[in-house]
């Protein structure tokens, strides 16, 4: 793994009275694309405005290359912020907002003219020196908004959900755009959103957050098929997540039947949560499966059906590229290593509360 | 289509009707008197009237006591407006209460309130007697008018500068500390910026009535200090000389289109970008 960057230590922060940031850590390292998704009011915006300096941790030390940047006021900071809505300049045209960072550093009118030109094409903007923020439209703005930021040469980029305000098409465009622009600065991008779809197909590495905890850490594929409790299964993607007992070592009991699967070391006769993926459940014939049911809805997606499943009292989420109609007695098969066994959170503080994703 | 545009005639039309009456009549009215003499034929003597002396220093005076106080508005205000839009949720109901509720009283009530403060044998030298402090004497000078001034025409230059900083959003404030700009930096190339319109306005609000006032003038200044407002009321009410008092009314107007020109123009400006 490459060198360490950032790393935030037992970072707390209440904002009246009510806790947002409960004891975090967190360390980022250089040069990679991290994505803090949550829920809103997860803390990772707030965790963001720490990075960059905007709020002041009540506890906790913020460290930047090494050195403790807690107390560091946000324009001595080495890096620079996409804000959410953009925040131009409204009373400066394309060009001085592009150049507001410069000219505060005394940089030569040459190399500032240059600089504008790089980073308008960069961001695919040629063109626009001396057209007015208003004038643009919003993904035009958005652009502008990041040449703004990276003619200063940061070594971190923070984006807080910079996607956000621009419609579904602009908006995977704009993802393309930033896996590209990233990889051209080969800087680190600390990416904050709500859409784990957007943090799925960026990120190198994905923080969930709910409730000012930090409830996994890891690559989109580990996040997504080995989630670690029911919040992040639930939040990243569609899934069934069951409770369910842990018999012994590769067996666990779902709605009272056994299925094989391929987790360890949970104990004997345990209480977990499983999570298991709608594309991983399987149907088959009555009689050559795990589980009884009866389909009670299938719709067409487009990629594939989604077929709702009454089986064992519990309503599967099912996708399958192969239709079995409203009414169909199925039964249901899963294969051991698509069962994904959790800790069941035992108190009540732990327990993380569903959330529509 | 037809209908809706004839309905929003008919609604309109007491407003015009009022506009009519009591705005362009009366202002062609002045038109007429001040540039005709009391035989009704056509002069200009009027309107140069304001060259001689008595006149002209008059209006210099009202010049002069009107951009100290705006300027004195502008510099009490924007702090104020600062403070006030930092702490955005708390003090909606101060800003209101600090704007209407000088409001409830009279205008010049509040005025005479004044005259009582500063009179010399008033409040405030009273007090200083008491503490055995020399008393001062600030009635009947400029210096009591532009008290006046201040304290009746300070909320028109609150408002709007406060309504446009509450309307910057704050990332645009953190983005320039984020791309490098200290506090002072910020303010003078973000924050003064984007809230040029509100003072323009509030520049126009406190300048105007303040450029036109005889009361202030009149009940602060005693009967030695004339300002422009001055004059032109005696002539319509002491000296019967309406063609006169049209003429300098007339005079004074020019200074405020001046000023309604130039605010108009940065609006439009603010507006484009």
């Amino acid at each position: 793994m490459s060198k360490e960057l950032i790393r935030l230590e037992n970072i707390t922060k209440s904002f009246d009275g009510e806790m947002i940031l409960d004891d975090l850590n967190l360390t980022i390292h250089e040069n990679e694309f991290v994505t803090l998704l949550g829920p809103s009011g997860c803390g990772k915006t707030t965790t963001l405005r720490i990075i960059g300096g905007f709020e002041r941790p009540d506890k906790g030390r913020v460290f930047f290359d090494g050195m403790d940047i807690t107390a560091l006021a946000p324009n001595k900071r080495a890096l620079n912020t996409v804000f959410q809505k953009y925040a131009l300049f409204t009373h400066m045209d394309i060009a001085e907002n592009i150049a507001f960072g410069l000219k505060i550093k005394n940089k030569s009118r040459e190399y500032i003219e240059d600089k504008i030109k790089y980073a308008l094409k960069l961001v695919n903007l040629e063109g626009y020196e001396h057209r007015m923020p208003d004038s643009l439209s919003g993904g035009q703005q958005q652009r502008v908004a990041i040449a703004r930021a990276i003619v200063n040469e940061p070594k971190v980029l923070l984006l807080d959900e910079p996607l956000g305000a621009l419609d579904l098409k602009l908006r995977q465009d704009m993802q393309y755009e930033l896996i590209r622009l990233k990889n051209e600065l080969g800087i680190t991008f600390i990416y904050v959103t709500h859409d784990q779809e957007e943090a799925l197909t960026m990120s190198d590495h994905i923080v969930v957050m709910n409730q000012g905890y930090i409830q996994q850490e890891g690559s989109p594929e580990d996040i997504y098929n080995e989630p670690e409790n029911a919040f992040v299964a639930d939040f990243i993607g569609d899934s069934n997540i069951i409770h369910a007992t842990m018999v012994r070592d590769e067996l666990v009991n779902i709605l009272d039947t056994d299925f094989v699967c391929v987790d360890k070391d949970f104990g004997e006769n345990k209480p977990v949560d499983v999570v298991i993926r709608p594309e991983d459940v399987e149907l088959v014939p009555r009689g050559e499966g795990t589980l009884a049911g009866e389909v009670t809805n299938a719709i067409f997606k487009g990629v594939h059906y989604e077929m709702e499943v009454q089986a064992g009292g519990f309503e599967w989420l099912v996708h399958s590229t192969r239709l079995f109609e409203t009414g169909t007695r199925v039964d249901i098969k899963v294969d051991p290593f698509n069962i994904q066994v959790m800790n069941r959170p035992e108190s009540e503080d732990e327990e993380v509360l569903v959330i529509d994703g | 289509m037809g209908n809706s545009k004839k309905t929003s005639r008919l609604l309109t039309s007491p407003y015009i009707a009022w506009c009519l009456v009591f705005i362009i009549v009366p202002l062609m009215m002045i038109l007429f008197y001040g540039l005709t003499d009391e035989g009704g034929s056509f002069t200009l003597s009027n309107i140069t009237a304001i060259a001689e002396p008595v006149h002209f220093r008059s209006l210099i005076l009202a010049l002069i006591l009107s951009v100290i106080s705006t300027v004195i508005c502008f510099f009490l205000a924007y702090p104020l407006g600062m403070i006030l839009a930092k702490n955005r949720l708390s003090s909606q109901g101060i800003v209101t209460t600090l704007f209407i509720l000088p409001m409830w009283m009279n205008f010049l009530l509040r005025t005479l309130a004044w005259m009582t403060l500063l009179e010399n044998k008033g409040v405030v030298n009273g007090i200083l007697e008491y503490l055995h402090l020399p008393g001062i004497n600030v009635i009947n000078t400029p210096g009591a008018i532009v008290i006046g001034m201040v304290y009746n025409f300070l909320p028109f230059m609150i408002l709007p500068i406060y309504n446009s900083l509450s309307r910057i959003d704050e990332n645009v404030i953190n983005a320039a500390r984020d791309l490098g700009a200290d506090a002072f930096q910020t303010f003078f190339k973000v924050t003064l910026p984007l809230t040029v319109p509100g003072i323009i306005s509030g520049i126009t609000m406190v300048f105007i009535p303040a450029l036109t006032t005889f009361a202030i003038s009149t009940m602060l200044g005693g009967s030695k200090i004339l300002l422009i407002g001055n004059i032109i009321e005696q002539e319509f009410t002491l000296s019967y000389n309406w063609n006169l008092g049209a003429g300098l009314s007339i005079v004074l107007m020019v200074f405020i289109v001046i000023n309604m020109v130039v605010s108009a123009v940065s609006d439009s400006k603010g507006e484009d970008r």
